[in-house]
């Protein structure tokens, strides 16, 4: 296929076309993950907002810009407004190289053209950077909102995203290896006879894992677990400025949907037997669009599913997970996939050794995950020389190292001010002026005192 | 046409979305002074001070940006290897286990250190 022919008029149209198929997955998305997550809990769901409760998105929509825009003492003021512009634009820039389908005729003209805006070279390295991007706004909003837990859920998300797009980026080399190609329309071109799924099935399931992890989704939604961090990097945001920030997280959902239906699925491709009927019929013409987007929501419920079905991960497990696990298996499976290439392209018949040898090594590494996380599940200590800090009786100041920290068994806690107030809490106890409390103590005798000090 | 330019289209249309619709809430919406709505959120309490040039950090995630450029250089290198793969033959291939067993050194290294630790 070629790009790069239409005329203006026919790239305003199809760029036009693209978002509103993308606001509106949106808020269908909204939608469906209330009814379904409702559904999964034994309760129906919104279902008041025009038939099956489904303009209720549309109206939260609406609500939320009705309502007051603040914008809190502290911030960095430019920044924090360019936060959620960011959010809300750079989510929508991936959707310009996913293949909605082949070439049609738009009716009741002569025009031919592709059901997608446009194709480069590296349009798969143009999603990955385009998803690099989409970091700068949580970074940024938790940055510049001058406020504790935003800070924090900015730092923790940013980590998350970039630490899992390690292993995203790792899982695509074997499909350029099979393709050789990074342009999407050729990829899924390359899919007609199997698609990707099926020999690189480790490939899928790594990218199925750190999709879940790029997009902040639950059981890796730790940026906005509300128990550590209230709403993490957007708790200062309102209005509509919030509503970016929503937004950008459900079309991240949708392009990584459709970047896993492109590359793996066979984007716009009939399933095998559909696809064989009457010499392909359904792969031509606009049918592909229903594969496509049936794929997608497929990817869209496994989403919803997961959050439905799984608690929230504890960061350190979550990082652990991604940087001991998917990245040496996604490492691993590189070498391993090349060599048989490589083997299959030369012809040489000592295959089955390479086999051996290449599944010896995976099966190991496997081993090697297993016993790591048995053995830290166990508490056992990290192979490392760090000393861990030993826990002494006596006070000690929650602020010494900077940032509250609260006391172990044994230990016994001193209420100071703050970081800003006196720093060194021999100093308090010699003024008298700090109260001195056992972490035993704390019971419904201590109730009251603590609700006075932290009020309420 | 530039294969580029409807990206810049659809991206346009994106930004233009974004910043109407913030700048819509703004004029939209209802103003009602309140000095305690202006103060940072946190929970009710008062909101702790912040240092002046924002305070200290865990090193950990110092060391993960480190990692990750690590890594995303590597697989930046993967990429046109990967796609050029059928023309280069075996000795890319040695060429390219090679260099990740290089970076797979590093890797080692940081885990046996405790780099990866998260507790």
């Amino acid at each position: 296929m070629e790009f790069g022919r239409d005329s203006i008029w026919l790239v305003l149209a199809k760029a036009a076309l693209i978002f509103v198929f993308l606001v509106i997955t949106t808020l269908l998305a909204i939608w469906a993950e209330r009814r379904i997550v409702g559904r999964m809990q034994s309760r129906p769901g919104p279902n008041r907002t025009g038939p099956f409760g489904l303009l209720q998105a549309l109206a939260d929509g609406l609500k939320l810009m009705l309502k007051e825009d603040l914008v809190p003492r502290r911030v960095d003021r430019l920044v924090y407004l360019l936060a959620p512009v960011i959010a809300g634009t750079t989510c929508f820039m991936a959707f310009a190289v996913v293949p909605f389908g082949p070439e049609v005729t738009i009716p009741f003209t002569d025009t031919r053209t592709a059901l997608q805006l446009t194709d480069l070279p590296i349009a798969v390295l143009f999603v990955l950077a385009v998803a690099s991007m989409g970091v700068y706004g949580i970074l940024l909003a938790g940055w510049s909102s001058g406020s504790t837990y935003p800070l924090l859920g900015g730092v923790r998300s940013s980590a998350q995203v970039i630490s899992y797009e390690i292993a995203m980026g790792l899982s695509l080399i074997a499909v350029f290896l099979f393709a050789g190609s990074m342009s999407t329309s050729r990829i899924v071109a390359e899919q007609a006879e199997i698609w990707y799924v099926f020999p690189l099935f480790v490939s899928f399931a790594i990218y199925c894992i750190s999709m879940v992890g790029e997009t902040n989704r639950a059981p890796f939604d730790l940026p906005e677990a509300e128990g550590e961090l209230v709403g993490g990097f957007h708790t200062e945001y309102s209005s509509m400025k919030f509503a970016m920030f929503f937004l950008g997280e459900y079309i991240n959902m949708i392009t990584v949907s459709a970047i896993a239906t492109t590359l793996f699925l066979g984007g716009w491709q009939a399933p095998w037997g559909i696809s064989q009927i009457n010499d392909g019929m359904f792969n031509e013409g606009w049918w592909p669009l229903l594969w496509f987007v049936g794929k997608l929501w497929a990817f869209l419920f496994v989403f919803i599913w997961l959050r439905g079905t799984l608690p929230r991960l504890r960061y350190d497990q979550f990082m652990r997970f991604g940087w001991r696990g998917l990245i040496p298996v996604a490492l691993v499976w590189v070498v391993f996939i090349s060599a048989w290439r490589q083997l299959l392209d030369s012809g040489v018949d000592a295959r089955r050794y390479v086999i051996i040898v290449c599944g010896a090594v995976l099966a190991l590494l496997v081993v090697w995950i297993v016993i790591d996380s048995i053995r830290m599940a166990r508490g056992g200590e990290a192979p490392s020389d760090r000393s861990a800090p030993t826990a002494e009786d006596g006070p000690i100041d929650p602020f010494a190292g900077g940032f509250p920290v609260p006391a172990l068994p044994g230990q016994q806690l001193l209420r100071t001010a703050g970081p800003s107030g006196p720093v060194l809490g021999v100093d308090t106890v010699v003024t008298g002026e700090a109260t001195v409390r056992t972490a035993d103590d704390e019971g419904p005798a201590d109730g009251r005192d603590s609700q006075e000090v932290r009020g309420g | 046409m530039n294969p580029y330019v409807p990206i810049l289209v659809l991206t346009a249309l994106g930004a233009a979305f974004a910043v109407l619709s913030v700048a819509g809430s703004f004029l939209i919406g209802p103003r009602r002074h309140n000095r305690a709505k202006l103060d940072a959120y946190e929970c009710g309490i008062e909101p702790t001070p912040h240092a002046v040039g924002g305070g200290r950090f865990p090193v950990k995630y110092y060391l993960v940006a480190m990692l990750f450029i690590v890594f995303d250089i590597e697989s930046v290198f993967l990429m046109p290897y990967a796609v050029a793969f059928g023309k280069l033959g075996l000795f890319a291939l040695v060429e390219m286990v090679l260099f990740m067993v290089t970076v797979f050194v590093a890797y080692a290294y940081m885990w046996r250190r405790g780099g990866l630790d998260w507790d």
